[in-house]
């Protein structure tokens, strides 16, 4: 059976069919749709975890009792995930385990864009990187079999034009013969004391000395040779775009981009007359490949920002001679067109907006965090002044309220959303009450993991199985850390939210606000309710624009015939949240009739 | 170059259903039996910003995204990202798109202007310009929503693939209770 899947798709099929018995993960795009989709397969136990080191751990014990395991992050997931994946190197596996990491060049939806091929070296493990779909299920399963057979993880790297991009997969059946799971004690491999990890390493060095030979006869490193006048090393998505470039040229594919198969990339190199290593990102194989003392160029005129294209890479190779059929003659850029940008933008009643309204009014400096929310950042709103990775808001609060002066003090808040401060705020807010610091912390409950796509959380109340589970009660969270003033508002009410800001602001000590209103795309019954309607009543308007403030999506501006113009609210967008009504001094929003 | 590779572009605004039409196209090659890739970006797009989707069919498609310049075929949802899309395309291009304009945040909030004359300024480029009014057309095939499908019909008489995939490729990715306005509309924008 064919079928056309995303890379992420065709991870989980490749989990299914390889005998995969628990995944899990914290979403991260471009990675979010591994576990969504492994749901489908109900042998395997799938599960989002409050953070990569958490879902790391599980894969772990479920490798270590003998079952083959799948964890999936965003890049920068692994730097969460760091602590464990560097000691499970020397431990090394029972079950095979492969960790996916999804990198995002060009940063789509990222933070940074740093390339963890890096990790895969630093960790001393094996890592594949497929370059379309039918590779991402043929790879997955390809890393448990490697890690079973050389006791390591493995990683798999993704990109997101890998991840996110489809092409057609052959499916295949799930295996059927594979151990089954049972306690099984093994101390002195896994209990990493100093006596024993002392034992492990010079094995994790041996290791990867016999994984570099295996690598120079595996398969999946494929030396096509066409025109011997230009050879190039190259791997993942960036193969696609050199067979599209210059399709004439001879390949050096590697499936396995560590270690790399330095018998082969000898032979290759002595087969073409000019070499040169096609990567996005850092130089990572093209550093090796000189430190092989071998003749070879890449990120001297290719970028080593950003992602590439057919079309960067055409135009890099430009000044090289390497026999490119002229560029395309490109239209005529635009004419003096000026273009409006569409930068995102909060949903139409999302419960964010009236808070980061409310921060901007009282002149709060924000420490910020990653989720929705970090649109605050965006005019009108823009009251952000931070945000630099998950769970940072509370430790840059606390660092800031320690030196500024006591008047300033009362401007710093944190605001950090639900799924974050479970992923990484707890430990923050926790420091924050034992040293003492001053500050306000907002946690922006919406019951969701809203930024990549609806998720669930421990308190959100369900699993990714979409089963009922305990719900983490975020308050009594706050107040068991030691958090005195903890409150709970309605941030639909923004003189309620108004009060509680500045009341806890003002206050000379922790204080925890917790908002309280679902993010509009939740869908489960009961949790989101659409209120009635609003409606301008022109009349009344006087087109004041305080309520353009918001910029709530679905409040418009229309220009009037000499008059000074009125706000227009767009029925279709509407979802009657309220907030608009109240900045209104004129009274001429209300519920339509 | 790879020759015989056809390159399609679809554009528009987040939540508009630019990834069920892109899926239609692509199962419709899968079943024609051509190689298929296709690429877009998810994420923070989906908050309103601007979505391209690249489709490519062929004997061997290599690239997921279309090599800029290449584009043969635009698919436009909405005016202005229509517009934005065209320094993609090769000279000669086809652009289909529906005459719908959606106002991003700031001209919602008069701090700038939807920008005039737009389907002049793409005929001047592209002459083989075609623009639809599918809300239109869509109701005439029984619900304004099926839009999309208008102009997917119009896309599919210009590429060389025989009706009956694209109707197999609309069946297996349409919920059936929307299959008849959906084939409806579809017919109506192969007349286009
Ligand atoms: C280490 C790490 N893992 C995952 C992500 C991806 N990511 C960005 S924000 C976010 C969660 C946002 O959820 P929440 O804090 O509840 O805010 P919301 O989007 O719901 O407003 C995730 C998973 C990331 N940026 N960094
Ligand atoms: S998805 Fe939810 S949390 Fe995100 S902007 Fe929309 S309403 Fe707000
Ligand atoms: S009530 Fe006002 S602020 Fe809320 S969604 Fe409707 S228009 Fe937007």
């Amino acid at each position: 059976m064919k079928e056309i899947l995303s890379g992420n798709e065709a991870v989980a099929r490749g989990a299914y069919e390889s005998g995969v018995l628990v995944a899990t993960a914290y979403p991260g795009t471009p990675s979010t749709e591994i576990l969504e989709n492994i749901i489908r397969y109900k042998e395997i136990n799938a599960s989002w975890s409050p953070n990569e080191k958490v879902a790391l751990e599980v894969a772990m014990g479920a490798s270590f009792a003998g079952a083959r395991s799948l964890v999936a992050m965003k890049h920068v997931g692994v730097n969460v995930a760091a602590d464990p994946l560097f000691t499970l190197s020397y431990t090394g596996i029972k079950g095979g385990l492969v960790l996916v990491t999804a990198d995002d060049p060009e940063m789509h939806s990222s933070q940074n864009e740093q390339d963890n091929r890096n990790y895969a070296r630093f960790a001393k493990v094996p890592m594949l990187e497929p370059g379309d779909s039918r590779e991402c299920k043929e790879f997955t399963r390809l890393a448990l079999e490697l890690s079973e057979r050389y006791d390591t993880p493995v990683m798999l790297r993704t990109t997101t034009r890998i991840s996110h991009g489809k092409s057609i997969v052959d499916l295949e059946e799930r295996v059927s013969s594979l151990p089954t799971p049972a306690l099984v004690k093994n101390a002195a491999k896994q209990v990493m004391l100093p006596s024993n990890a002392r034992v492990r390493h010079p094995l994790v060095e041996e290791r990867m000395k016999r994984l570099s030979e295996a690598a120079d006869t595996m398969a999946v490193n494929r030396m096509e040779l066409r025109d011997t006048g230009v050879g190039i090393i190259t791997s993942g998505v960036c193969y696609q775009y050199v067979r599209e470039v210059m399709p004439h040229v001879s390949t050096l594919k590697l499936g396995l981009v560590n270690p790399l198969p330095a018998g082969l990339i000898r032979r290759f190199a002595a087969r073409v007359e000019r070499l040169f290593v096609v990567e996005e990102l850092d130089p990572f194989i093209e550093e090796q490949v000189k430190a092989m003392g071998i003749a070879v160029s890449g990120k001297d005129f290719i970028p080593v920002c950003g992602e590439l294209t057919p079309g960067r890479l055409r135009q890099a190779f430009q000044g090289q001679d390497v026999g490119l059929d002229e560029a395309p003659v490109l239209p005529a850029e635009p004419e003096d067109v000026s273009l409006p940008g569409r930068p995102p933008n909060m949903c139409p009643g999302c419960p964010h907006r009236g808070v980061f309204y409310t921060l901007n009014r009282l002149k709060a400096y924000v420490t910020g965090d990653i989720g929705c929310y970090t649109l605050g950042f965006l005019p009108p709103l823009s009251s952000m002044e931070t945000c630099v990775c998950m769970g940072a808001s509370i430790g840059n609060a606390t660092g800031t309220v320690k030196v500024v002066s006591e008047e300033e003090k009362k401007k710093v808040v944190a605001v950090i959303g639900d799924s974050t401060f479970l992923h990484s705020g707890i430990t923050g807010l926790m420091d924050m009450v034992y040293n003492n610091a001053h500050s306000t912390v907002v946690i922006l409950d919406n019951r969701i993991t809203a930024m990549t796509g609806r998720q669930d959380n421990p308190a959100s109340g369900f699993t990714l199985m979409d089963e009922p589970a305990h719900r983490t009660d975020l308050a009594l969270l706050c107040k068991a850390v030691g958090v005195k003033h903890v409150r709970v508002v309605n941030p639909f009410d923004l003189e309620e939210t108004r009060r509680a800001l500045q009341e806890e602001m003002e206050r000379p000590e922790t204080s925890v606000i917790i908002t309280d209103k679902p993010c509009v795309l939740v869908k489960r019954e009961g949790v989101f309710k659409r209120g009635p309607l609003y409606t301008v009543e022109v009349e009344k308007c006087t087109g004041c624009k305080a309520c353009l403030g918001l910029g709530c999506p679905a409040i418009q501006w229309r220009s009037t015939d000499g008059g000074k113009g009125v706000s227009f609210i767009d029925p279709t967008l509407c979802t009657g949240c309220d907030v608009c009504r109240q900045l209104c001094k004129f009274d001429a929003i209300g519920r339509a009739k | 170059m790879s020759e015989q590779v056809t390159n399609i572009l679809l554009v528009g605004v987040g939540g508009q259903g630019i990834l069920l039409a892109s899926e239609i196209l692509s199962e419709t090659f899968m079943l024609a039996g051509f190689d298929v890739k296709k690429s877009e970006i998810h994420g923070m797009s989906q908050r309103g910003g601007s979505v391209v989707s690249h489709v490519r069919y062929g004997r061997e498609v290599f690239s997921p995204i279309v090599p800029e310049g290449e584009g043969d075929i635009l698919f436009g949802f909405e005016l202005m990202e229509t517009y934005r899309c065209l320094p993609l395309l090769k000279p000669g291009a086809t652009v289909i798109a529906n005459d719908l304009r959606i106002p991003p945040a700031s001209v919602l909030m008069g701090k700038e202007r939807y920008p005039e004359g737009l389907a002049e300024l793409i005929t001047a480029r592209f002459p083989d310009f075609l623009l639809v009014d599918g809300q239109k057309l869509a109701a005439r095939a029984g619900n304004q929503r099926a839009a999309n499908t208008v102009l997917l019909g119009a896309v599919s008489k210009r590429l060389d693939v025989a009706e009956e995939y694209w109707l197999q490729a609309l069946e297996a990715m349409v919920p059936r209770k929307a299959l008849d306005v959906n084939r409806k509309a579809f017919l109506l924008g192969r007349e286009l």
